[in-house]
């Protein structure tokens, strides 16, 4: 089954049953390795990717429901690692294995576009379902914060995407 | 240099112009694979000619920033700024020495080495110019990438000096200078680790993310049972699926006996090699496949838990430590204090599950692996496929976690099982599911405890019947404890024994191994000492190690045989006990966490713990609050640790402790792996849970330096996690936790 998907403002048609999911199209089809496997199930987060803008579990999202959604991946997410979230993930030295935290950083970034100045309340409820088996969640935490007063201090309306 | 083999200086051509500085050493074919070779100090260096200087990282890196540290060691000596260099992963190769990662052992064991390469690529480097010159090299030094002339004003970057260099002898590594604390510019500053960059914007670095043209995909079925064989399966149904290029069994002769080996080898089981990996896994659903279970199907963790209660009331299997005359001490002590603990299996549950890729091709065969031990991987691989291992190549590629998990190689072994049958470069994935119930877990344990306190409050009596796994003299991996264990040499009658449980389940090294299971029931049991002493549980404590000056020095043997792979096997076993570094941390951790001098609300506690392994000192305090219906929160954590003179880079030794606290918490309330028929129930992370975000407390790390050498951090750090908050849910409720994970008794997180 022919389907149309838009991923990093490219168009691709991929041809796999419609209930595959996402995730093994953008990983295995696509050759997007930034998205991770980590459970299949939805528990983890490591294979958050945006659908429309919204962030979704690409492990639990059929390729059907994918069909002429725009996705975007952590690949997409800037064009150099330039976003503010790999900014300040960088400036303090986030990941551990790093892992999880594509799809950490693709959580948080679909946050930053909802509450540009998101507080720790905010934050709880859009990461909890990101798990860091290396415990970086501090630091995360902080990240998303600084990423917030940067864009912030920044005055960019580009907001978090 | 130790030069036992020809040596060819090789000035080769880099892509784009530029030369390697290094001698290219004639390979010998091993037949020692466990003995590492000694390392080419000019391997680790890369100098192009617009002066880009390459780092090579020898260890596998695995989320603990050994990729960052090691090459932060030679920059430090090779005189180059940070923010000029690239670092490169090692392949697995005899030239860069021991490449494993273990044991919390990359400080210490690379502490010197890494800086002596460093430097003797400066001292080359400074011969190159001074030769260039025409002027002695003691008139020469070394600066950000340059060689400085001190009379004149000439200088020479490190990239014009590459090529004369790489044709000057090697100095001898042990006599090259090495600076003084005073002199460093890269230790001790903090860096981002060196694939960052990678890591933020998703590029492919990850075992699970390797592809080379024309792989295939594999899934592997395995018995739930450990070692089931199988006995018949509808292949030609799996074939006809879409995308499905193989379908095959695979056999072994895997021996499942009452205590199984550290690395037993080649499980048997079904491949499913697809076209992509989401077909093999499909394809698998259609799977029917008749299992010959073995022995191992009538195992179950209640019936653990039962037979450890009959064994505790039985003469014990083992003596390991008998001093004074325990029985004798308790029964004339003023007050006797007696308690069962026990502990859960646990998973080691990366977020990155296990795979790996192979390509077999004219009787040679390349693995691309997230290993912690290649020399290991590569010796099992050999051994059961009969590939001689000078026809195996290993490339390490990054790994997603691992937490000892990477430490066997059981996955590298099916991926050349499948590649050698098929004949085509394959990848194969675990699920979370094959990774979660085919892991090498941590033992559960029981253990049976008296104490005997004198009049005054102090412990003179101490005995400990361990139930564990094992068979005769064999203990299973990781189930094992050192006789020299904390408390023994801190209580004149001490008494360890031990008794044995078959286990037909594969156990092995989780973080801290050994230790993340002991410092609970040591920890805790001491706290209750202190309780029935009516004494402070710190002050319990200092009194408890002693005068500062005194030195326990254990015997370091283990106790009779651990079928466990190195490096781990003795890594957590005390040698000698330095009392004034536990002191001082436990003083620190006093103070940093205003012990005893705060005022807290009615179901608010503190708790303290804590504990020496992988050659760390660490006392942990940690503050919580509990509410009527059981719900904790861990408000406050305060970890001081003492890992001797220097933290290479305090940002990466800040993420370990952090680490290992979140770590610890995850094992604390919720992780459990049970056996029910022979088969792991938990599958997933629901129900093997990690910590979330919302449920991580503040963390203040601290950091005790002593005029001892550098020792590793991905370790040491987690023994006392546990403990401490268990010893501060007693300190706010009264109730004393003897079992994990809390959940079983009713808690959940706030």
């Amino acid at each position: 089954m022919a389907i149309n998907l838009t991923v990093n403002g490219r168009s691709s048609t991929v041809d796999a049953p419609g209930d595959t999911p996402l995730l093994w199209v953008i990983r295995d089809v696509l050759n997007l390795h930034g998205t991770k496997y980590g459970c299949g199930i939805g528990q983890c987060g490591a294979c958050t990717v945006h659908l429309n803008g919204q962030p979704v579990r690409s492990c639990l999202t059929p390729l059907s429901k994918a069909a002429s959604a725009h996705i975007t991946t952590i690949e997409g997410l800037s064009p150099n690692g330039s976003h503010p979230l790999q900014i300040a993930w960088r400036d303090i030295d986030v990941p551990q294995c790093g892992y999880c935290q594509a799809g950490q950083i693709m959580s948080a970034a679909a946050l930053l576009v909802e509450h540009p100045r998101p507080t720790d309340q905010e934050i709880d409820t859009a990461m909890n379902g990101n798990l860091c088996r290396c415990g970086t969640y501090l630091r995360i935490r902080e990240a998303i914060h600084k990423a917030a007063a940067m864009h912030a201090s920044n005055g960019s309306e580009k907001g978090g995407l | 240099m130790r030069v036992t083999r020809r040596c060819f200086l090789r000035v080769t051509a880099l892509s784009g112009g530029g030369m390697l500085l290094g001698a290219y050493i004639e390979p010998k074919v091993s037949a020692q694979p466990q003995a590492a070779p000694p390392l080419e100090p000019t391997s680790f260096v890369k100098i192009a000619p617009d002066g880009t200087v390459t780092l090579i990282s020898r260890n596998p890196e695995i989320g603990q920033g050994v990729k960052t540290m090691l090459p932060m060691l030679i920059a430090e000596e090779l005189e180059v700024d940070w923010t000029s260099v690239r670092v490169e992963q090692a392949n697995f190769d005899a030239k860069y020495g021991l490449q494993t990662t273990g044991g919390s052992r990359a400080a210490s064991n690379n502490w010197l080495p890494m800086q002596q390469v460093g430097a003797v690529g400066r001292e080359m480097l400074i011969a190159a110019a001074a030769k260039t010159w025409g002027v002695p090299a003691s008139e020469c030094y070394a600066a950000h990438g340059r060689v400085y002339h001190r009379l004149t004003d000439r200088s020479m970057g490190y990239g014009q000096l590459a090529t004369t260099a790489a044709t000057l002898p090697i100095p001898d590594m042990k006599s090259v200078r090495l600076k003084q604390p005073s002199e460093y510019k890269i230790i001790g500053q903090s860096q981002a680790g060196v694939d960052i960059h990678d890591i933020v914007s998703g590029k492919p670095i990850f075992g699970i993310d390797f592809t080379t043209p024309g792989m295939l995909y594999a899934v592997y079925e395995k018995c739930p049972v450990y070692g089931g064989k199988v006995m018949s399966a509808n292949l030609d149904e799996v074939k006809k699926m879409p995308g499905v290029r193989h379908a095959f069994v695979v056999e072994s002769p895997l021996n499942v006996g009452p205590v199984m080996e550290g690395d037993p080898g080649l499980e048997p089981g079904i491949a499913i090699v697809a076209d992509t990996w989401w077909q093999a896994q499909s394809a698998r659903q259609k799977l029917n496949v008749k299992w010959d279970e073995g022995p191992g199907a009538d195992q179950s963790s209640t019936g653990f838990a039962q037979r450890a209660e009959q064994l505790s009331k039985q003469p014990p299997n083992h003596t390991l430590k008998n001093d004074g005359d325990v029985e004798a001490a308790i029964k004339s002590s003023a007050k006797m204090v007696e308690a069962a603990y026990s502990y859960p299996f646990i998973s080691h549950a990366p977020l990155e599950p296990r795979n790996c890729s192979a390509h077999f091709r004219d009787g040679k065969l390349q693995i691309w692996s997230t290993t912690q031990q290649p020399a290991r991987g590569r010796a099992l691989v050999s051994k059961i496929l009969g590939i001689p291992e000078g026809d195996i190549s290993i490339n390490l590629l990054r790994a997603g976690g691992s937490f000892g998990r990477g430490l066997t190689n059981d996955y590298m072994v099916e991926v050349s099982a499948i590649a050698k049958q098929i004949g085509v470069p394959v990848k194969l994935v675990w699920s979370r599911e094959d990774d979660m119930t085919h892991d090498y877990y941590r033992p559960g344990g029981f253990h049976f405890l008296r104490a005997g306190l004198d009049s005054s409050g102090k412990a003179v009596a101490w005995s400990n019947h361990f139930v564990t796994f094992g068979d005769g003299d064999h203990y299973s991996p990781s189930a094992s404890i050192a006789p020299g264990e904390f408390p023994a040499g801190f209580i004149p009658n001490y008494s360890l024994n031990t008794s044995l449980m078959p286990l037909r389940l594969k156990t092995g090294a989780l973080r801290a191994p050994g230790a993340n299971a002991i410092s609970f029931v040591m920890q805790s049991f001491v706290d209750e000492l202190a309780n029935a002493a009516g004494k402070d549980p710190l002050e319990f404590r200092l009194e408890l190690l002693g005068e500062p000056g005194h030195q326990i020095v254990n015997e370091a043997a283990k106790p009779k045989v651990e079928n466990e792979p190195a490096p781990t096997r003795n890594a957590s076993r005390p040698q000698a006990y330095d009392v004034a570094r536990m002191r001082g941390v436990l003083q620190l951790v006093a103070e940093k966490s205003g012990w005893g001098k705060r005022q807290l609300p009615k179901g608010t506690g503190m708790g303290v713990a804590f504990h020496y392994s992988f050659q760390g000192y660490f006392a942990h305090v940690a503050e919580v609050s509990v509410t009527a219906n059981q719900a904790l929160k861990v408000n406050k954590f305060w970890a001081c640790g003492d890992v001797g003179s220097q933290i290479v880079n305090p940002s990466g030794a800040q993420a370990q402790v952090q680490g290992a606290i979140i770590d610890g918490l995850s094992e604390l309330m919720h992780q459990e792996i049970t056996l029910e028929q022979g088969r792991v129930v938990q599958k997933n992370y629901n129900q093997h849970m990690l910590l979330r975000l919302t449920q991580a407390p503040q963390i203040e790390v601290h950091f005790l330096k002593t005029e001892n050498a550098p020792t590793g951090l991905g370790e040491p750090a987690l023994p006392p996690v546990i403990p401490a908050v268990c010893n501060a849910i007693f300190a706010a409720t009264g109730q004393r936790i003897r079992t994990l994970p809390l959940a079983n008794s009713g808690y959940s997180w706030a």
